[in-house]
């Protein structure tokens, strides 16, 4: 049954994830940096498509809007593995959209420099499990670019961008999430979309940002993850985090496809008379503290779920973040549901995903500690 | 002929044109009668082939010409050892000689041990091809359309080796050690031309100006490190003509991507040694706000990429890429040439192999003849270049520029040089080196010496100028170090900015808790930094 709702429960939510864009995405009260942004126009006419359609858009437009803008990496001139390329080089010519010999290291470097002269450097790596030969590049060069030259210099035209995350088959080299990695890096900015209307806006704000940025899609929901997204250029801001579904009980923190498994453990928990407020962190680093606190503030309860192992994945930085912030406030301590500390299994992936069985697990487990709250259901579920 | 009886002719590519009996080995083994015995031991005689074969016939042995091709295949996998297949391409690639030719040149090896199986197999004379000339035709039209191109091909088991006879890729160099031209001894004119300076009067009095001023800086400066005024230093000497020469052929808007011995290109285009200072003591004037160590000079405005101290590097359009011999070995350096070849980027990738990297020879290094033939590996054109002849850089480094742009191109360029200061101050050579070689290459082979000789044989330069540059120079380096070292550091903030374009608000926040931090223990922390 686990396997079933693990490997069907996000085409599931996802319906319900299109419900809620009905009503207008909620920003947090704080004031992100300059840049220009527009909030998501609903009334606006928008066409149904899915992530990687999405992402094919926003690359159009931002090609189209910037002459010295470029996108590049491996298999990208047909189209790319994911086709989320297809139609830029036949649009913008060969020496805008091209592919690059097969070496992540040298794609990067080759990015970093392009940014470095000024231009808008969009390289894909064609699954993130194989950014780790770009790492030094990403950490030593692209994140200090500025900061060593004091400002003389900067790669903000840096745009890296992976599919991440767990596909169902992938094993241990296509399903990695890297994003604890790059999160511990100074200089740089992660940001993650949960659908194909947040990647086309996030996409667009991190190509534009002036700083180098590491874009993971979630590449489970390429195909998977459809609605209908404005057809428009629009960009969304980076550094804040959205509350896409609001209560009262628990703050549920996530990114990217685990939201989707979050949310579909919310409205179970629902059921059981539990009101769970969702938070879609979008942006890793720098990361939007002050509304995961208003947030935990209310509510009392934090739990945070992500597909990396747990071991020093990025939930033990908001964790400890949030537990520094409102350690009065907090009732039960911080839950992070996350994969398991082994590489990532083929046959075993069912058992090793943060499924809303694990997370539904973990949100009864806090409510034991609230004293005036208890029924039986949950009793059963935590002892039973 | 002689030429069909040879051994050497009698290998033959494998025909598959209609009409020509296709030899296998068993076909042969079975069918022929040549004793292979003869065959073998020709072959194991070098330099005189057809001597032996009239020698082994006289003896009674039959001299068979074989022209099946897998047994010559065979046989030249066991008896060949100098197919020169690859190894005498230098440039020329092609894979189709006609094989009795080249075979001709070849000295055949030796190895009879494997072969003694056929000792009873009878081979008779098998003429697969018509004439010899039919031979030359067909090989030259054999092949096979792959990915990437046509390729002809080989029944040779032949790996393409490093002799180590083979000789060394050639160094370019204009003046000899005591500076004066080398006259070319081939009488045509492009190689006299090529042999000629190519610099004015002008440019080779600078070019000469900023490397006295490199040489007194680094002096002064390595001196100031070990007074303990400056934290760290790294000179740039015995290499002086590299960093200065190449800047002068270069303009100014060609953007530099440096490594960390080159600040001759920042003298050549203005930096001043205030500047220098500044940055080496990291004060508020450092255009690098304080946050590196010495020697990380960048400046936006004279096209100098800030110097990083990984060896790694990004590749952009138009501009020379400096690289020092440890980044050799470096992934990125690999990456860089590839890309640069593919995309056709109008780059100079400058290599100054100084034969150490700190303590680590060429010899640990590499294996290959130096970096030039890199080069040629990626499909990239490259020269290799002698770095202590700031007329030769000056020269190879136009041309180079050159090709650079007009041909829209990555072209390589290696300076052989000698580094004869310490890698650092961190580091004393002569724990690794002989004192000897360092203070022969600084006598010797010192590129700024020589090439004052050549300036001063064409009366542009005298002792009395020289005396009096360098003393003016120490002079204003003394000013410029004591103004710098006076010169109040960054204020804190400057940590916090530059990360991002704008400061989020985690640093904010940091900036908030260790201001209070420092209020409380205000001793616990440097002085000098405005809070």
């Amino acid at each position: 049954m686990a396997s079933v709702l693990g490997r069907y429960g996000r085409k599931w939510s996802l319906g319900c994830v299109s419900y809620h864009k009905n009503h207008l995405p909620r920003f947090s009260t704080v004031t992100h940096s300059a840049v220009p942004s527009e909030p998501i126009q609903q009334q606006q006419a928008g066409r149904s498509m899915n992530l990687y359609s999405a992402i094919n858009q926003a690359l159009h437009i931002a090609l189209e809007s910037d002459s010295r803008s470029y996108v590049f990496g491996e298999d990208v001139g047909f189209g790319g593995v994911f086709r989320c390329t297809t139609g830029l080089a036949e649009r913008f010519g060969k020496h805008r959209v091209f592919n690059t010999p097969l070496c992540e290291q040298g794609i990067v470097g080759f990015a970093i420099g392009l940014a470095a002269m000024d231009n808008r450097a969009v390289a894909e790596i064609q699954f993130a499990d194989y950014i780790f030969p770009a790492f030094d590049q990403i950490v030593n060069e692209a994140a200090k670019f500025r900061y060593r030259s004091g400002g003389q210099f900067n790669c903000g035209g840096l745009t890296i961008r992976a599919p991440y995350g767990a596909v169902g088959h992938g094993g241990h080299y296509h399903s990695q999430s890297p994003e604890a990695f790059f999160c511990h890096v100074p200089g740089i900015k992660v940001v993650i979309p949960r659908s194909p209307s947040q990647a086309k806006g996030l996409l667009l704000s991190s190509i534009r940002d002036q700083n180098p940025v590491v874009f993971f899609e979630p590449k489970w929901l390429y195909r998977l993850s459809v609605e209908e997204v404005p057809e428009h250029d629009y960009m969304l801001p980076l550094s804040e985090a959205e509350v896409i579904r609001e209560g009262s009980d628990i703050t549920l923190v996530g990114w990217g496809a685990q939201l989707s498994i979050m949310e579909q453990a919310c409205i179970d928990a629902e059921k059981e008379g539990i009101s769970c407020e969702l938070i879609d962190l979008k942006t890793l680093i720098p990361w939007d503290k002050e509304t995961v606190e208003a947030s935990v503030s209310k509510t009392g309860r934090l739990l945070v779920s992500h597909e990396a192992p747990i071991t020093g994945g990025f939930g033990a930085e908001i964790s400890a973040s949030i537990v520094e912030r409102c350690f009065l406030r907090l009732e039960a301590p911080v839950s992070r549901v996350c994969g398991l500390d082994t590489p990532f299994p083929l046959v075993f992936e069912p058992f090793y995903m943060p499924n809303k069985n694990k997370v539904s697990r973990k949100y009864w487990f806090p409510k034991i500690c609230v004293t005036t709250w208890c029924s039986s259901a949950s009793w059963q579920l935590v002892f039973g | 002929s002689l030429n069909s009886l040879s051994p050497q002719s009698a290998i033959q590519q494998q025909r598959t044109t209609p009409g020509k009996k296709k030899r296998t080995l068993n076909n042969y083994l079975f069918n022929s009668t040549p004793d292979l015995n003869s065959l073998w031991l020709t072959f194991s005689v070098p330099e005189h082939p057809f001597l032996i074969q009239f020698f082994w016939a006289n003896m009674a042995f039959r001299v068979i010409t074989m022209k099946s091709g897998a047994m010559m295949a065979t046989a030249r996998y066991l008896t060949r050892r100098n197919m020169t297949h690859g190894g005498s391409c230098c440039g020329n690639h092609h894979h189709h000689h006609p094989p009795f030719e080249r075979k001709k040149q070849q000295s055949c090896s030796r190895s009879l041990s494997g072969f003694w199986r056929f000792n009873s197999t009878k081979a008779s004379a098998v003429d697969v091809y018509s004439s010899d000339e039919d031979v030359t035709n067909t090989n030259h039209h054999q092949g096979l359309d792959f990915p990437g191109g046509h390729v002809s091909y080989t029944h040779s088991l032949n790996f393409i080796s490093k002799s180590s006879t083979q000789n060394r890729v050639p160094c370019y160099r204009v003046l000899d050690d005591n500076g004066v031209v080398i006259r070319s001894s081939s009488g045509d004119l492009e190689s006299q031309l090529q042999q000629q300076p190519l610099i004015s009067q002008q440019t080779a009095l600078k070019i000469y100006r900023e490397m006295v001023r490199l040489q007194v800086m680094d002096t002064i400066f390595y001196e100031a490190q070990r007074q303990g005024r400056l934290s760290f230093y790294l000179t740039s000497t015995g290499e002086e003509a590299i960093s200065v020469a190449s800047a002068a052929a270069l303009s100014s808007d060609d953007v530099v991507m440096p490594q960390y011995r080159e600040p001759g290109v920042l003298l050549w285009r203005g930096f001043s040694l205030r500047e220098f200072a500044d940055q080496c003591f990291g004060n508020k004037d450092d255009y690098g706000k304080g946050r590196q160590m010495p020697i990380h000079y960048g400046s936006n405005k004279l096209n100098y990429f800030t110097v990083s101290s990984p060896l790694a590097f990004e590749e952009a359009c138009m501009i020379q890429l400096l690289l020092c011999l440890n980044s050799y070995l470096q992934g990125d350096f690999h990456a860089g040439l590839n890309f640069a070849a593919v995309t056709e980027s109008p780059v100079v990738f400058v290599c100054r192999n100084n034969g150490w990297a700190i303590s680590t020879n060429v010899s640990e290094q590499f294996r290959s003849d130096g970096i030039v033939v890199k080069g040629q590996a990626y499909g990239i054109d490259s020269i290799r270049v002698d770095g202590n002849d700031a007329i030769a850089v000056y020269n190879s480094i136009r041309a180079a520029r050159q090709m650079a742009v007009n041909q829209g191109k990555p072209v390589l360029v290696e300076f052989l040089t000698y580094r004869v200061g310490h890698h650092s101050t961190s580091d004393d050579s002569t724990k690794y080196r002989p004192m000897d070689e360092i203070e022969h290459w600084k006598v010797t082979r010192n590129p700024v010496s020589r090439f004052r000789k050549w300036v001063e044989g064409n009366g542009w330069w005298n002792d009395d100028e020289e005396s009096e540059l360098r003393s003016a120079t120490r002079k204003q380096l003394l000013q410029a170090i004591q103004a710098a070292e006076r010169t109040e550091k960054p204020s804190l903030e400057e940590m916090f900015s530059d990360v991002y374009d704008e400061t989020p608000s985690n640093l904010r926040e940091q900036h908030e808790q260790l201001r209070e931090i420092i209020k409380r223990h205000p001793k616990d922390y440097p002085s000098d930094i405005p809070v």
